[in-house]
C-alpha cells in the first residue's frame, strides 16, 4: 500500500511542493483551542436569538401571541412572519437551479401562512442571555389548525392528499427525463435478459460536528452589516442575503466564515435561519447571535438521499449490457432549497452510466414535495444515489446472467482509448483508466483466492461477501455556460488572487471556503510550485467577502481542481510578469530567461540571475520596470473549466456476516481512488477515510425516519447513529493517477469519491454474503435485524 | 431598490448585559481554577459547565456539539477526570481544578499528542480535537500501550464526522509508542 508519508517534507526548494505529504499549517490552533469557530466569537453587546419552531408537520397558523413572552425580563424583542413581511425586505428564500416546468412555491424568513414541516420557523426572541431567549420560546403561543401531512415521496404525488403547497396540487415539484426513452426500450426488446431492482436511499442527516451558527452587527452608521457565519460559500450566502432575503446591496454585506466545522453539504444553503439573525440585528441596532441546537440541526439543515427507485438493466448472455432504465420518487421537502432541484436530477440520471459503455439510458425523476425538512446535496450528492443505482444493477445483473460480478463489470468497462467518452446519460468523460484502478483494488484483497476461500467457507456454515464499488463521480460543478443550460442560476468558475507582497512573502486570496478539507496547505502548496518558493513563503485567506472579492465556494469536490487551477492560472500570469520584469533589469529578451527554484536567469549564463522575490520588490518599487508596464504584482483569475473533471476509482469490502445473529463484520476494506494529480497524499489519504466513514454510516447505520405525526424520529444524537470509532475498521487506500487533460494541473477532486464509492460497495459485500440465501438486493441501512429476516426469509421481504 | 429597514420593536438599546443580567438572574458566586489559573465567577444555577468555560471565562476550546453528552466535543477534565463538561453544571464544580484543551500545549510547544495529531493528519475540521486530545490523554495516563481497539474504545464517546477514527488512532498509537521509548 502507497501509505502517505506523513514525515513533513516543508518543500523548502519550492520544486516538489507539488505532491508532498506536507504537514497542514491549519493544525496548531486547532489542536491548541485558539482557533475561532462562529460560536467563539462575541462583539461587545452581543444579543442572542432563539427560534420558535412549528411541532406540528402541517398546519395553518391561526394566531401568534408573543405577549407573554415580550413582557418577560431581559426579552428585547419578539418577532413574527408578519413583521417580517412588514419591514419591507424581499423575504424570499430562493432557489438557485431551475428546471422546466417546475414549481418554486414562497419561501419566508419566518412563516406566515402555514407550516410546512415540523421545524418551521414560525416566531423568533431576541434576549440578553442565550437562556432568556430559550425560555421565552415556551412563552410564545401559538394557534393551529393541523392539517393531513405526507412525508413519503410515493405516496405524495400517487395518494390524494392536502398538498403541501396549492400551487403544487398533486405536489410534483417537477418531472424531470434524461436520455432517450425510445433507444431504451429498444434496448430492453432486444436484449437476452433484464433484471431490475426496487430500492430506497433514505434520507441522511449530514451532522456536522459543529451546528450551524451566526453572529450578526448591523451598524447603523454605516449601514452595513457584517455577518459571521458556518458557511461552505461565503459569497454565494452573500448574493442570496442581498437579493433574495434582505435586499441590502451587495457592497453592504459582509460574510464571514471563520473555522467551520465540518460541512458535507449542509453550510452550503441560505436557511430562513441566518436571514433572521441578521434582520433582527438591523431591527434592534445590536448584534444578535444565533447557536442551533442539534435538535435544531436534524430538523433544519438540509438533509441528503430521499430516493424510491425501480431500476432496470437489459443484458445480453454474454454481459453486454445494453440499456438501463431507471424511475425515481425523489423527497424533496417542504420547501425548495438551492440545489435541491439539481441534485436528484441533472446530478443524479447523468451518471446513471457509471464506469460503463451503456448505449441506451433513460431516467425520470419526480421531485415530490413532502411534509419534511428539506433535502439537498449532502456529500456525493445525487452521484452517489445514481452510482448506487448503478452498481447495483450491474449486481443483480450479474446475478441474473450467473456470471461472476467483476466479470460483468470487466466485460462494460469504457476502455482508456474511448477518452473522452460521451456516455447516453450527456456527460463526456475526460479520461480514465477504470481496469488498472479495479485490478488493482482486486489484487490488494486477492479476488481469486477471496472467492476460494468464501467457497470454503460456506461449507462450515460461515458467510463472507466480497463487494465491489466502482464509481465515476462529475466533479466541480462547471463549466458556467453548461450549468446556465442545464439551470443554474448561479456560475460554476472559481476566482483567486495571487499576490506577490512587496517584500517577497505571498499572499493568496481564494473564494472557496474550507470546513476541514485542508485548503490552506493545499493551495499554498500550489502557489508555491508555480512561484518556486517553499509553502511557508505563502499565506492563504479565505472566508471573508471584504478581503476576497468573488468566490464560488466549496462543495463538488471542486476546490483543488476548479479553485487549485484558478490559482495555478494566477500564479502563472505572475510569474510570467515578473519574468518580463527579470528580461528587461538583465538586458536580455523574455525568451532568454530561464526559470528554476525561484530564480530567473539568462540561459546558459547561470550567474546573471534575479530571484523572483526580489523582482516583486522591483515591481512595487515600480522604478525600472518595461516600457509601458503597470507596477505591482499581483493577478485575478476566473477559471471556468471546460468540462467537469471524472474521478473515479474502485473499493472493495470484505465482510462476513452470522445469519443467525445478523451481525455484520467489516474484515477489510480496500479505496483505490484516482483523482488525478494527488497536491497532498496525506490530505487525499484522509479525504477517503472520511468519505468511506459516510458512505459506510449510510449503509449500515445512518437513516432519519419520520412517524405517522409526521415527527422526525431521529431528533437526537442517541436516536441518529453516526458511526463512532469502534463501528469503523481501519481502511486500506491506494491511488491510481490518471491526470485530468484539461484541467491546469491535472487534478480531478476527492472530496465526495469515497461516499459514493463506499455505500455500494458495503451493500454489495452483504449482500453477497447472503447469496446462498437467495437475498439479491437489502435496503439501507442494513442492520442485523435485516440480515437476519432476510437469512429467515430467504430474500422474500 | 434598497431602503433601510423600519423598525418595527421597542428595544431596550444601550444596557451593558451585566446590567440586565442582575436585574433578573439568581447567580451563584463559585471558583474555579482552570490550567492552574484561578477565577472567581457568577453563574446561573442551571449554567452548564461549558458554557460557563466558554463565555464567562473565554475557554473557547471545548465545543458544543450536542449538549445532551452524546458527542463528546465538550470534553475537559475535571479534578484528573476526564469528563463531558456538558453534563455537569458549573455550581457543582465549584472549587475544583479544571484542564482544557488551552492547557495541553505549554507556551506553544505542542504535548506530543498534538504533535502526532498533526504529523498522522488526525485532524481535518477540528471540531472534535479539543475532546479526542484529553480522552486520548486520559487512556495513555492509565495505559501506556493500548492496542487500537482499546484506542477506538477510549474514544468511542468522541464522535468525529471527518477523518473516520483512523489517523485518530494512529496519532494515538504512535504516541503511546514514543512515549514507551523514552521510558
Ligand atoms: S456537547 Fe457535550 S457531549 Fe456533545
Ligand atoms: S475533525 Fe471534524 S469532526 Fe473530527
Amino acid at each position: 500500500m502507497s501509505d502517505a508519508d506523513a514525515s513533513g517534507d516543508s518543500g523548502d526548494d519550492g520544486s516538489g511542493a507539488f505532491g508532498a505529504a506536507i504537514e497542514r499549517g491549519e493544525d496548531v490552533p486547532l489542536l491548541t483551542g485558539s482557533g475561532e469557530y462562529t460560536d467563539d466569537i462575541s462583539r461587545r453587546g452581543t444579543t442572542h436569538l432563539a427560534i420558535r419552531r412549528s411541532d406540528h408537520a402541517h398546519a395553518r397558523i391561526e394566531n401568534v401571541d408573543t405577549g407573554d413572552a415580550e413582557a418577560m425580563d431581559g426579552v428585547l424583542a419578539v418577532y413574527t412572519g408578519e413583521d417580517v413581511v412588514e419591514s419591507g425586505v424581499p423575504n424570499t428564500i430562493p432557489t438557485a437551479w431551475d428546471l422546466p416546468g417546475l414549481v418554486q412555491p414562497q419561501y419566508r424568513m419566518l412563516a406566515t401562512d402555514k407550516v410546512r414541516h415540523e421545524g418551521t420557523a414560525v416566531a423568533a426572541v431576541v434576549a440578553e442571555t442565550p437562556h432568556v431567549a430559550h425560555d421565552a420560546l415556551e412563552r410564545i403561543d401559538v394557534e393551529y389548525e393541523p392539517l393531513e401531512h405526507v412525508t413519503d415521496p410515493v405516496e405524495a404525488v400517487e395518494r390524494d392528499v392536502s398538498p403541501v403547497h396549492d400551487e403544487a396540487e398533486d405536489n410534483v415539484a417537477f418531472d424531470f427525463e434524461l436520455g432517450d426513452a425510445d433507444a431504451t426500450d429498444e434496448a430492453f426488446a432486444d436484449a437476452d435478459r433484464v433484471a431490475s431492482v426496487d430500492l430506497r436511499q433514505p434520507r441522511i442527516i449530514p451532522n456536522a460536528m459543529e451546528p450551524r451558527a451566526a453572529l450578526a452587527d448591523w451598524d447603523e452608521t454605516t449601514e452595513k452589516l457584517r455577518l459571521w457565519m458556518t458557511s461552505q460559500n461565503p459569497h454565494l450566502h452573500r448574493m442570496l442575503l442581498s437579493a433574495g432575503t434582505l435586499g441590502l446591496p451587495e457592497n453592504k454585506i459582509q460574510v464571514i466564515a471563520p473555522e467551520v466545522g465540518g460541512g458535507f453539504g449542509s453550510k452550503i444553503y441560505h436557511y430562513p435561519d441566518e436571514a433572521v439573525t441578521a434582520w433582527c440585528s438591523m431591527q434592534l441596532g445590536r448584534p444578535v447571535k444565533w447557536q442551533a441546537t442539534r435538535s435544531e440541526s436534524y430538523l433544519t439543515d438540509c438533509h441528503g438521499r430521499d430516493h424510491v427507485t425501480t431500476g432496470e438493466i437489459a443484458l445480453d448472455e454474454d454481459g453486454t449490457i445494453r440499456g438501463v432504465r431507471v424511475e425515481t420518487h425523489a423527497g424533496l421537502g417542504a420547501q425548495l432549497s438551492q440545489f435541491g432541484t439539481a441534485t436528484p436530477s441533472y446530478l443524479y440520471a447523468t451518471v446513471l452510466s457509471g464506469q460503463y459503455t451503456i448505449p441506451a439510458i433513460h431516467c425520470r425523476v419526480v421531485g415530490a414535495f413532502t411534509n419534511t425538512t428539506p433535502v439537498d446535496a449532502y456529500r456525493g450528492a445525487g452521484r452517489a444515489e445514481g452510482i448506487y443505482v448503478i452498481e447495483r444493477l450491474v449486481d443483480v445483473g450479474a446475478r441474473e446472467l450467473g456470471m461472476d460480478s467483476v466479470e460483468l463489470r470487466r466485460h462494460n468497462l469504457v476502455a482508456p482509448d474511448e477518452f473522452p467518452y460521451e456516455s447516453a446519460a450527456a456527460l463526456v468523460y475526460d479520461s480514465g483508466e477504470y481496469e488498472r484502478a479495479m485490478d488493482l483494488a482486486l489484487e490488494h484483497v486477492d479476488y481469486d483466492e477471496l472467492r476460494e476461500r468464501q467457497r470454503e467457507l460456506r461449507d462450515e456454515d460461515r458467510y463472507i461477501g466480497i463487494g465491489v464499488g466502482n464509481f465515476i463521480e462529475s466533479a466541480g460543478l462547471s463549466p458556467s455556460g453548461l450549468a446556465g443550460d442545464l439551470g443554474a442560476q448561479a456560475g460554476g468558475w472559481e476566482s483567486s488572487i495571487v499576490r506577490f507582497d512587496s517584500t517577497g512573502s505571498v499572499t493568496v486570496l481564494a473564494g472557496t471556503a474550507d470546513q476541514g478539507q485542508g485548503h490552506r496547505t493545499t493551495y499554498a502548496q500550489i502557489a508555491a510550485e508555480e512561484l518556486g518558493l517553499s509553502v511557508d513563503d505563502i499565506d492563504v485567506v479565505e472566508g471573508d467577502t471584504d478581503r476576497i472579492p468573488q468566490g464560488m465556494g466549496t462543495y463538488g469536490s471542486r476546490s483543488a481542481s476548479v479553485g487549485g487551477g484558478s490559482i495555478a492560472r494566477g500564479a502563472r500570469e505572475v510569474r510570467e510578469k515578473a519574468r518580463r520584469i527579470a528580461a528587461h533589469q538583465l538586458e536580455t529578451s523574455v525568451d532568454d530567461i530561464e526559470f528554476e527554484d525561484g530564480e530567473f536567469h539568462v540561459a546558459g549564463a547561470p550567474d546573471r540571475s534575479l530571484h523572483i522575490q526580489a523582482i516583486a520588490h522591483e515591481a512595487y518599487l515600480g522604478h525600472d520596470l518595461p516600457e509601458g508596464m503597470d507596477p505591482g504584482l499581483e493577478e485575478t483569475n476566473f477559471y471556468d473549466p471546460e468540462n467537469f473533471t471524472y474521478p473515479f476509482g474502485t473499493h472493495v469490502a470484505v465482510v462476513e456476516v452470522d445469519p443467525e445473529t445478523g451481525e455484520i463484520e467489516i474484515e477489510r476494506y480496500v479505496a483505490v481512488d484516482d483523482c488525478g494529480e494527488i497536491i497532498n497524499p496525506m490530505i487525499v489519504e484522509g479525504q477517503v477515510h472520511g468519505g468511506i466513514a459516510q458512505g459506510i454510516g449510510a449503509a449500515l447505520y445512518e437513516g432519519a425516519a419520520y412517524d405517522d405525526d409526521g415527527h422526525l424520529q431521529t431528533r437526537r444524537m442517541d436516536e441518529y447513529a453516526v458511526p463512532h470509532a469502534t463501528q469503523l475498521p481501519d481502511f486500506e487506500t491506494d491511488n491510481t493517477v490518471t491526470p485530468s487533460p484539461h484541467n491546469p494541473i491535472g487534478v480531478k477532486g476527492v472530496g465526495e469519491s469515497a461516499t459514493i464509492a463506499a455505500t455500494p460497495t458495503i451493500v454489495s459485500a452483504v449482500v453477497d454474503a447472503l447469496e446462498p440465501f437467495d437475498v439479491d438486493h437489502l435496503d439501507m441501512p442494513i442492520t442485523p435485524e435485516s440480515v437476519w429476516r432476510a437469512a429467515e426469509t430467504g430474500g422474500d421481504r | 431598490m434598497w431602503k433601510p429597514p423600519t423598525v418595527i420593536a421597542n428595544t431596550t438599546r444601550g444596557r451593558t448585559t451585566e446590567e440586565t443580567r442582575r436585574q433578573y438572574m439568581s447567580e451563584h458566586e463559585i471558583s474555579v481554577t482552570v490550567n492552574g489559573e484561578r477565577h472567581e465567577l457568577a453563574v446561573e444555577p442551571r449554567t452548564l459547565l461549558v458554557t460557563a468555560l466558554r463565555d464567562e471565562l473565554g475557554y473557547t476550546g471545548a465545543n458544543v456539539g450536542c449538549e445532551t453528552g452524546r458527542c463528546g466535543t465538550c470534553t475537559v477534565a475535571v479534578n484528573g477526570e476526564t469528563i463531558k463538561s456538558c453534563t455537569r453544571l458549573a455550581v457543582q464544580t465549584d472549587g475544583a481544578e479544571i484542564e482544557t484543551v488551552e492547557g495541553l500545549a505549554d507556551d506553544g510547544d505542542l504535548t506530543p499528542l498534538q504533535e502526532s495529531f498533526q504529523e498522522h493528519h488526525g485532524l481535518q475540521c477540528g471540531y472534535c480535537t479539543p475532546g479526542m486530545l484529553l480522552s486520548a490523554d486520559a487512556l495513555l495516563a492509565t495505559n501506556d500501550d493500548p492496542t487500537r481497539e482499546e484506542i477506538r474504545e477510549a474514544i468511542e464517546g468522541n464522535l468525529c464526522r471527518c477523518t473516520g477514527y483512523q489517523n485518530i488512532v494512529d496519532a494515538i498509537e504512535a504516541t503511546a509508542d514514543r512515549l514507551g521509548e523514552r521510558r
